[in-house]
């Protein structure tokens, strides 16, 4: 590998490691914070991707998509989390396991019904179709670059809300002691909703911006889950901070996997779990 | 306990009965056992399928060897898991005469098992493992589709043509990929060319960014994928993305092409593959059972629905040779054997190992069409490795 590929591959696994991120950062909210297991996280992923292409076949418009398709998420994900999830704080893993698997039935069920079972595209807006010449041959897509941009100012957003703000701190402490912070005169439960519909919010938003690179198609949500899964438990359930680490990890492993050692790239991400959880059995951050 | 007796007693004859009266009713019907899928990913192929079968039945009059058809269905899932019960059930519990499906390798695989252990007629509609007409070939078993090998070692030849000497091969690491890539490379460098390196990734991942940068590095003539669905659709977007379509051809099996073009949009202008059917092929077939399929299900139909519309054809001729009776099971394979079925992709004739001996297009798209630019190979027999029938 000459060093100009070299470059290349690294640009492919940050790019990949912070589209991954995106998705991730939801399910390590809901986890860690409301230690709810989200089975159905790659579904929003996936609604996400088919709110963008029903909204930019609509108004002709990716952009004009995003923007209505936010904020119908946030409401989706509250009103969600007002209907079912809201009763599953105090219930046992095994049956939020069992609500969540049953929602990513219904959810593709009702994709099925609305749109159909079809691959489809979406285009990427016209402002954005554009390529930076790398090689000779090889071209980088603008819209990547975008993504990846994206990703890192909602990567800086999160964490100065988290840290640094009075909702931030409430939410942090909500995850130490929930009864105290009820003690305390703080309406947990409304904290607990805002954060259940940013976390859909934020797997929509990753399925919307993914929609242009990887098409709309069923069962889409079905893979970022599981790789989702392995980020938040590598960077520490519930730290949003170690989802990011942990996402470049996996990109960075998946990336020069592929390459380098194709005989074993299926399993390359996860061997680099087992190595990680060995290593520090809590994941690289703990909460926080 | 004698009144619980009576009863048994009474329900053993009753069921006796029903059994008697069930086969005697049975045997003037045709039996066809139809293991598709009728929900998942492959949902849409399954319909085709059935759909093209039904059409031939409905033409022949309703009948297939002047008898009426009776269908039983199983929806398989494409899971291979319970493909060895949900082929018995057909097999065993319904006893069809002749067992269709299905679409997934893996479940047409383990079906193939049950029905030989079984002496059960069956036909493959779909199903491209090569195994099926080579390793696994037996009397009993047949195909109406293709080998995974036929379109690709077409299209090794088509490429060679071209003129391409270095080629990469990409395609997901399993079974059908893996004997595309052969049967392209076999072709491509029986006629000079070389394949200097051929790259797979998990199925069904679908990142391929870092081989779109293996590819831009090592700058071969052409590139030849095994993609299909989904994963297909993504594939030709970030060829063209990432600038490659300009510069290095893509060539590919087919399944590349069929029902993707309009999600590729732009990207997949122009593509070249190679199957066994294409649009606007120029015979009077085609276009009578493209009419006669739009009228009836109001859509076009695709290659799925052909090789369901051929499986029927294919046992009409054994049934015709049989003299219409279903249980003369080695008469209905010397007919099978012995027939020309006047197919929408062109007129073919079965190989030894019971798979068609087809002609294989060469296309290209254009819209959402594959429309046919030649004929690759006339008359491409699969070569039935390890076949020993």
């Amino acid at each position: 590998m000459d060093f100009a590929t070299f470059l290349i591959q690294t640009l492919n696994a940050l790019q990949y490691g912070l589209l991954l991120f995106l998705v991730a950062s939801g399910l390590t909210l809901v986890f860690g914070i409301m230690g709810i297991i989200n089975l159905a996280h790659g579904s929003f992923y996936m609604i996400g991707a088919y709110l963008a292409f029903v909204l930019t076949s609509a108004t002709g418009s990716l952009v004009l998509a995003i923007v209505l398709g936010i904020p119908l998420a946030l409401l989706f994900g509250a009103f969600l989390e007002w209907l079912l999830f809201s009763h599953l704080y105090k219930r046992d893993h095994l049956e939020q396991v069992l609500l969540t698997y049953g929602l990513i039935l219904v959810f593709e069920e009702l994709r099925s019904l609305l749109v159909d079972n079809d691959v489809h595209g979406v285009s990427i807006p016209a402002f954005l179709d554009a390529s930076i010449r790398l090689t000779e041959v090889m071209t980088y897509p603008v819209y990547r670059v975008v993504v990846s941009v994206v990703c890192i100012v909602l990567a800086v957003a999160l964490y100065f809300v988290i840290q640094r703000t009075r909702l931030g701190m409430m939410i942090r402490a909500g995850n130490d002691d929930r009864t105290m912070v009820e003690a305390l005169g703080i309406n947990i439960n409304m904290i607990y909703r805002v954060v259940f519909a940013l976390g859909v919010a934020l797997a929509a938003l990753a399925g919307m911006l993914a929609a242009p690179m990887s098409s709309v198609f069923p069962n889409m949500g079905s893979q970022v889950l599981i790789i989702s899964f392995v980020i938040v438990v590598i960077g520490g359930i519930g730290s949003v901070w170690g989802a990011l680490v942990a996402a470049l990890i996996v990109g960075f492993a998946d990336t020069f996997g592929k390459v380098l050692l194709p005989e074993i790239s299926g399993m390359i991400v996860y061997l680099v779990m087992a190595v990680v959880l060995l290593w520090r059995p809590e994941g690289i951050l703990k909460k926080g | 306990m004698k009144p619980t007796q009576h009863i048994i007693g009474a329900t053993a004859l009753a069921l006796a009965l029903g059994a008697a009266f069930g086969s005697a009713q049975a045997d003037d019907k045709v039996k066809v056992g139809l293991m598709l899928p009728s929900t998942g990913t492959y949902a849409a192929l399954g319909a085709a399928i059935t759909n093209g079968f039904k059409q031939f039945v409905a033409e022949n009059g309703g009948k297939l060897g002047g008898r009426e058809v009776e269908y039983y269905a199983v929806d398989d899932e494409s899971d291979p898991a319970k493909a060895t019960e949900n082929a018995n059930k057909l097999v065993k519990r319904d006893k069809v005469d002749v067992l269709v499906g299905t679409v997934h390798s893996g479940v047409a695989l383990a079906m193939a098992k049950v029905a030989r252990d079984n002496k059960t007629l069956m036909i493959v509609p779909n199903a491209g493992a090569d195994e099926l007409t080579g390793p696994l070939c037996a009397p009993t078993l047949f195909r109406s589709s293709f080998t995974n090998w036929q379109p690709a070692y077409a299209m090794g030849k088509v490429a060679a043509e071209k003129g391409h000497k270095k080629v990469v091969t990409l395609t997901w690491k399993y079974a059908a990929g893996q004997q595309s890539t052969e049967g392209f490379k076999e072709a491509f460098e029986k006629a000079g060319g070389k394949v200097v390196k051929e790259m797979t990734l998990p199925f069904p991942n679908v990142e391929f960014q870092p081989f779109l940068t293996e590819i831009a590095a090592l700058k071969p003539d052409a590139v030849y994928v095994f993609f299909a669905g989904a994963g297909a659709a993504k594939f030709v977007r970030d060829y063209q993305a990432a600038g490659l379509k300009a510069s290095i051809p893509l060539y590919g099996a087919g399944f590349l092409t069929d029902g993707t073009l309009e999600a590729m949009g732009d990207a997949g202008k122009g593509l070249l593959t190679t199957l066994h059917y294409a649009d606007g092929l120029d015979n009077k077939k085609d276009a009578a059972f493209r009419l006669n399929y739009a009228k009836t299900y109001k859509m076009q139909p695709d290659v799925y629905a052909v090789q369901g519309y051929d499986a029927a054809q294919l046992y009409q001729a054994g049934l015709a040779a049989a003299g219409g009776d279903p249980s003369k099971q080695e008469a209905v394979i010397k007919g099978m054997e012995a027939a020309k079925i006047d197919s929408p992709r062109g007129a073919f004739t079965l190989s030894k190992a019971h798979n068609p001996v087809q002609d294989i297009y060469l296309r290209q798209a254009e819209g959402t069409q594959n429309k046919v630019v030649s004929t690759a190979i006339k008359g491409l027999a699969d070569p039935a490795r390890g076949c020993k029938m």
